[in-house]
């Protein structure tokens, strides 16, 4: 189909329809919101958001916390494989060094001796989730992160695991465990699929 | 010069400053709720002082209409640090935004506000020539821009500054074309004579005898306060926020000001000259206050003309896109100027006409 390009009319070249069209428009946005009481946030949810908390939808990248895991272990192992990869180098992980305490779990070498997040550098890019081998740091749905100094954001091992909770999601390493305990056993018996 | 001159001159001053300064802060309380509810929001209505749990119906609503948020906005501007960038013109950078502001509020010292209260005309400086004053001191308005974009050493800054240039002046000439037949008409340029000449009949009101005039001066006076759909200069879509994007504080809220300021000054010009200034043609309300409440009415009357204006840009900047530079500068030189000479030429033939 040929669209047929029609000249401006004199009064579309003074923007005329333009200007009674734009006052048509807002004038009924305005009457909506004015006389009938309604607004974009009554229509989405029932208000506004202090009063009415945001509903965060899966996949929402918010704050990133460090997570347990199903026994309370802390899943970390200190490979400081975040800090390298986070863009505005808002983590600093401390290892235990060769005398620091050894991790909580057995199948664990070590546990970082302290983990800080600067959540007032932090991007929410995601990345140390995605890099993290360990599936110990997830960004979780936190997104109204508050303080009163520069030092109350910078959040320490002990608040981003309390904060984090456990994550009893993949279990990488009690699947490598009974593994481990099919290879053992004699006869071998239903041996799990090689991951 | 003798006392009572002195006297009641300083009075209306500090009177019209007072008031004009009220109407600023408002002005950006009324945009900010009319562009809220044009975009389906509901706008500033959480700013609650201490005080306002203790007044009993009233404080909600107020504090639900946003009432309070324009003393809340002064003080943050009072309170936040006043940044100077290392690398700005230190001079012109501390001038420019006090060469922004005092313009528009000098314009109204020739707006007559008002007929007369008790024996004092309501107005600064009834000057005869009232009208060559107003467009002496708008123009200057435009230094200050220019100087804040070119103080602030970087390149958004000055674009903005080249823009507002180019485009005040162009429109400056359309604007004082538009307003020579109002002049032809009245044989004077006292703006009190202007309103004089408006009184008797609502027809007699220059918007209904030079519309065309009335629509020039309109359109270019969206252009001399730098608003939306002509706010090239400051642009915050292509130039991060044009002339004042080194400012902070209250360097910055002077500019924000000034604009605003500058808002209410066109508005006092467009009433005066082209809405009847404080007459309305019934009641006898045209002819200048006898008693003291008649005078009292006829500022509440022209405060209510000027509100209307208020109102009207604050409406257009929700409802139109920003002009491209070039369609701006077209509009301003290949269509208003033709059509303001036109005018021009026009009602000087019809009043050599009907004389003879």
């Amino acid at each position: 189909m040929i669209v047929e390009r029609k000249e401006l009319s004199l009064a579309e070249r003074f923007y005329l329809p333009a200007v009674a069209n734009g006052f048509k428009v807002t004038w009924r946005h305005f009457k909506r919101t004015v006389f009938e009481g309604k607004n974009a946030a009554k229509e989405t949810s029932d208000g506004y958001y202090p009063e009415v908390p945001w509903k965060v939808e899966p996949g929402y990248r918010g704050a990133p916390y460090l997570v347990r895991d199903q026994e309370g272990n802390t899943k970390c192992v200190s490979c400081q494989l975040c800090e390298f990869v986070c863009p505005p180098k808002a983590i600093r992980i401390t290892p235990p060094g060769p005398d620091g305490a050894p991790a909580d779990r057995d199948n664990a070498e070590k546990m970082p001796k302290e983990f800080e997040i600067n959540m007032l550098r932090c991007i929410f890019c995601g990345l140390c989730q995605e890099v993290c081998p360990e599936e110990a740091i997830f960004l979780q749905k936190d997104y109204s992160l508050t303080g009163l100094s520069r030092s109350e954001m910078v959040y320490n091992k002990e608040k981003l695991l309390s904060l984090g909770g456990t994550h009893a999601g993949t279990q990488k390493w009690r699947h490598k465990l009974e593994e481990a305990q099919a290879q053992e056993a004699f006869p071998v018996e239903n041996r799990p699929a090689a991951h | 010069m003798d006392w009572s001159f002195l006297l009641f001159s300083a009075l209306k001053i500090f009177v019209v400053f007072s008031v004009v300064m009220t109407m600023v802060a408002y002005a950006v309380l009324v945009e900010r709720k009319v562009s809220a509810f044009i975009q389906d929001r509901v706008g500033p209505n959480r700013t609650t002082p201490f005080f306002a749990k203790f007044i009993p119906v009233l404080g909600p609503l107020l504090t639900r209409w946003g009432m309070f948020q324009p003393i809340a906005d002064a003080l943050k501007a009072i309170l936040k640090e006043d940044y100077t960038p290392g690398h700005v013109r230190k001079v012109y950078f501390w001038i420019a935004p006090a060469i922004a502001m005092v313009p528009a509020l000098l314009t109204l010292a020739v707006i007559p506000f008002g007929s007369t209260l008790g024996a004092q005309k309501m107005v600064i400086a009834d000057l005869d020539v009232g009208i060559l004053y107003t467009f002496g001191i708008v123009s200057l308005g435009v230094y200050g821009i220019v100087l804040a974009g070119y103080a602030a050493n970087s390149k958004y800054p000055f674009l903005g500054g080249m823009r507002s240039s180019a485009q005040m002046i162009s429109y400056e000439i359309s604007m004082g074309l538009s307003v020579i037949p109002i002049f032809l008409l009245v044989g004077s340029l006292n703006l009190s004579d202007v309103i004089a000449h408006q009184s008797g009949n609502l027809f007699h009101w220059h918007i209904f005898q030079q519309p065309i005039a009335f629509f020039i001066f309109l359109i270019a006076a969206f252009a001399e306060t730098n608003r939306l759909p002509f706010d090239l200069p400051e642009a915050e879509t292509e130039l991060v926020g044009g002339y004042h994007t080194e400012y902070s504080s209250m360097k910055f809220a002077l500019f924000f000001l000034g604009e605003y300021a500058a808002m209410i000054s066109v508005s006092a010009m467009m009433v005066t000259l082209f809405l009847g200034g404080w007459t309305l043609p019934f009641l006898g309300l045209d002819q200048p206050a006898t008693s003291l409440g008649m005078g009292i009415l006829h500022i509440l009357i022209f405060l209510g003309k000027l509100c209307f204006f208020l109102v009207l840009i604050i409406w257009v900047r929700w409802m139109l896109p920003r002009f491209r530079y070039d369609q701006l500068m077209d509009l301003g030189w290949r269509r208003f100027i033709p059509v303001a000479l036109a005018n021009i030429v026009v009602t000087a033939a019809v009043l050599l006409f009907a004389k003879s």
